[in-house]
């Protein structure tokens, strides 16, 4: 019913638009000049007046409206709740919201019946009052703003006001988003670290923290001994080192070859090619290069004597630097074609060859983009592999190659234009 | 010999006069103002001839059977409308077409009686004695000194680092640009102003010590001051150097050319002394074009 409402209120918006411009049209009486702002504005004005107010309703009803219902079934049905444990009474709540949407699970009890029809008739008396509320704002912020039209008022200032107000409620809600994710990171950390030694985490050399959990969401006794984070950093950093040193290459040396030596028919088809690539995300890669290089690997290792196992660092390092070669050739191809065709021009000119011009001219002006592209498709390979890895450790990495690269980008930069 | 300055060349490349002769009849552009010529002819020799070049771009011909001498040591500018193909034939001057992929250059072009497009021209060679100097200031996100110390080299021309240093004091000092520099060489090339990355593109144009220098509207994107100090600088390098240079600037081309052609549609029009041209062009085109009639 929610989005009914949403639908009709953007048809409202509509017709208020066109209402209040054909006022300010007609009170303009054929002469444009006398209004102080265009009807387009006065449009919009009435748009706003008509219909903001709705839409704040609606949405603050989808935020807070479920739970408000879940209080008041609650509150019903608190004799049978309070011999509940927790994620018990959560289940029932849940499955009885299900039921009286239709959707269905197991065999519902009599009491689950019970309570999905509360809930049923609590949705149909909220969808009328909501309607009526919206109606009700609807109508009066329309008649409002025909009443207040005048050919001198400023409504061009109103809407400018009002898209500033928009734009700054979005990003105070990126913000938020931002500092919540920092915080429960950093709460989830602290809990952690109650359980497990902050020294024996940082210097630890046994990481294996499947074995820590007996049973799936067992309150059981967690052994603290194997949460040592060594191996971890020093895996990932050994297997990113290895990364960077089979990708940079290859990457690098195809961008520069897709940007400066192929021709452009080449380039039509394989610019494409590269981009649809580059963004698959790279664990479909890794899943096949897992399947097809780590037993070429093995098998290399057994010729030379060496026993190399699959989940060696030097197998997943090889794996994560191939699955990151389009992304990384894809982006530097970007970035040095985006290195003006004047100074390749001018290099030229003064009788360098194309690869003079390409070590000397164009690589050092690209080279701090190429850094920040080399670090991204590390974090992001390393992001998509260590999924299951300590979320702070990740996110510690990350700020840190962040913090590098722009160092990287501060010292580097040559700045053309 | 219609043509009376080509007649007597005195210290001519080697079989200069021979191909001068046999020329006659390929060269119909009408030549105009030719009344005292022999000085030019003495002291300033064709350095680069052109005879017959057609350009394609794709299928579009952007030249046709251009046919003009540029004279050693002496400014020539090229004026016409846009699109008429003076940057295509500057581009020429130095083979710099030939990082177009579709572009297409036919006929014949000699640099003091060599022909450029020949398959045993070295093109690093080549731009090296025929330099150029484009339309935007485009100096390389690198220091001034590293700006000019990037043409010698390349070529090796610097035998060690006193060398060096001196080319690029001497470059920039031609370039009249070394006083207002000379405390922050390390500084980039890119912080200078306009006018200033010019002349610094100017400077690095010299280091290679070119015989010719091509000049593509070097003076479009500056102010008036930063134009006159380029036009003053292009002035004092003709004693050295033979200078190409396109404007559509008529004073421009009136104040810093000893020649000048006219192109239109892809065909040079006239070619001939710059006095000669302003004053009395026999074309009806050139006539229109710089008294500001169209273009
Ligand atoms: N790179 C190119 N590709 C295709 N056509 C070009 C290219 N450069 C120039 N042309 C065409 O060649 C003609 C001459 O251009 P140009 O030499 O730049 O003229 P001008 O410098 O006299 O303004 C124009 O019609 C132009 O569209
Ligand atoms: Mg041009």
């Amino acid at each position: 019913m929610a989005s009914t409402y949403l639908a009709l209120l953007i048809g409202f918006a509509l017709a208020a638009y066109f209402a209040g411009a054909r006022r300010a049209v007609a009170l303009s009486a054929g002469n444009p000049a006398s209004l102080h702002s265009r009807p387009a504005y006065h449009g919009f004005y009435a748009a706003i007046l008509a219909t903001a107010p709705g839409f704040a309703v609606l949405i603050g009803w989808w935020l807070f409206g479920g739970r408000v219902l879940d209080r008041i079934v609650g509150a019903r049905f608190q004799v049978l709740l309070s011999a509940m444990s927790g994620p018990q009474q959560q289940a029932f709540i849940r499955d009885a919201r299900n039921l009286a949407g239709g959707i269905v699970y197991g065999e519902p009890t009599p009491e689950k019946e019970a309570a999905a029809a509360l809930y049923r008739s609590l949705f149909a008396s909220t969808d009328i009052v909501l309607g009526l509320i919206l109606a009700a704002l609807a109508a009066l912020g329309l008649v409002l703003a025909l009443r207040t039209i005048t050919a001198r008022r400023r409504t061009r200032h109103f809407v400018e006001r009002f898209v500033r107000g928009v734009l700054i409620a979005c990003s105070v809600v990126a913000i938020l988003t931002t500092i919540g994710i920092v915080l429960s990171l950093i709460f989830e950390s602290l809990r952690f670290f109650q359980k497990v030694p902050f020294l024996d985490f940082l210097f630890g050399t046994h990481w294996s923290p499947q074995s820590a959990f007996v049973g799936a969401g067992g309150d059981g006794e967690i052994d603290a001994g194997v949460f040592g984070a060594v191996p971890l950093f020093a895996g990932t950093l050994l297997i990113t080192l290895i990364a960077m040193l089979v990708a940079t290459p290859i990457g690098l040396l195809a961008a520069i070859y897709l940007s400066d030596y192929a021709s452009s028919k080449f380039r039509a088809v394989a610019k494409p090619v590269l981009e649809i690539l580059a963004g698959v995300p790279t664990v479909v890669y890794g899943f096949f290069a897992a399947l097809s290089v780590a037993p070429v690997i093995r098998r290399l290792g057994d010729g030379m004597g060496l026993s190399v196992s699959s989940e060696s660092a030097l197998a997943a390092g090889l794996v994560m630097g191939i699955m990151i070669i389009p992304f990384v050739s894809s982006l530097s191809d970007d970035i040095i074609n985006s290195v003006p065709q004047a100074l390749r021009d001018g290099s030229a000119g003064l009788g360098a060859t194309k690869s003079e011009t390409i070590r000397k001219v164009v690589l050092p002006a690209a080279l701090p983009g190429i850094v920040s592209a080399m670090l991204l498709a590390v974090s992001r390979a390393v992001g998509e592999l260590a999924a299951f890895a300590l979320g702070l450790v990740l996110f510690c990495m990350t700020l840190a190659l962040n913090v590098i690269a722009l160092g990287v980008v501060a010292r580097y930069r040559e700045r053309y234009d | 010999m219609s043509n009376p300055d080509m007649a007597e060349p005195i210290t001519p490349p080697a079989g200069h006069v021979a191909e001068e002769a046999a020329d006659d009849s390929v060269a119909p552009v009408a030549t105009v103002g030719e009344t005292d010529p022999a000085p030019a002819a003495d002291s300033h020799p064709v350095k680069i001839r052109s005879r017959n070049v057609d350009v394609f771009y794709g299928d579009k011909q952007a030249l046709f059977d251009l046919g003009i001498d540029i004279r050693a040591r002496m400014v020539t500018a090229l004026i016409g409308p846009s699109g008429c193909g003076k940057s295509t034939y500057i581009r020429c001057l130095n083979r710099m077409n030939d990082t177009i992929e579709i572009a297409r250059v036919s006929g014949l072009i000699e640099l003091d009686g060599q022909d450029i497009y020949s398959p045993d021209i070295d093109v690093v060679e080549l731009r090296a004695r025929v330099g150029i100097v484009f339309q935007k200031p485009n100096p390389f996100p690198k220091s001034i000194f590293e700006n000019v110390a990037y043409g010698p080299r390349i070529h090796g021309l610097a035998a060690g680092k006193t060398d060096l240093e001196e080319i690029v004091v001497t470059s920039l000092t031609r370039a009249g640009l070394f006083e207002e520099v000379k405390d922050r060489l390390e500084d980039p090339g890119t912080g200078l102003s306009g006018g200033q990355q010019q002349r610094l593109c100017i400077a690095r144009a010299i280091a290679v010590s070119p015989e010719v220098i091509l000049m593509d509207e070097p003076c479009s994107a500056l102010d008036p001051i930063a134009t006159a100090r380029v036009e003053e600088l292009i002035d004092d390098l003709r004693k050295n150097y033979t200078i190409v240079i396109v404007t559509h600037s008529m004073q421009q081309a009136a104040r810093v050319s000893q020649r000048t052609a006219m192109f239109h549609l892809g065909y040079l029009v006239e070619e001939g002394q710059t006095d000669a041209i302003f004053t009395n062009p026999t074309d009806k085109r050139t006539r229109d074009y710089i008294t500001g009639r169209y273009g």
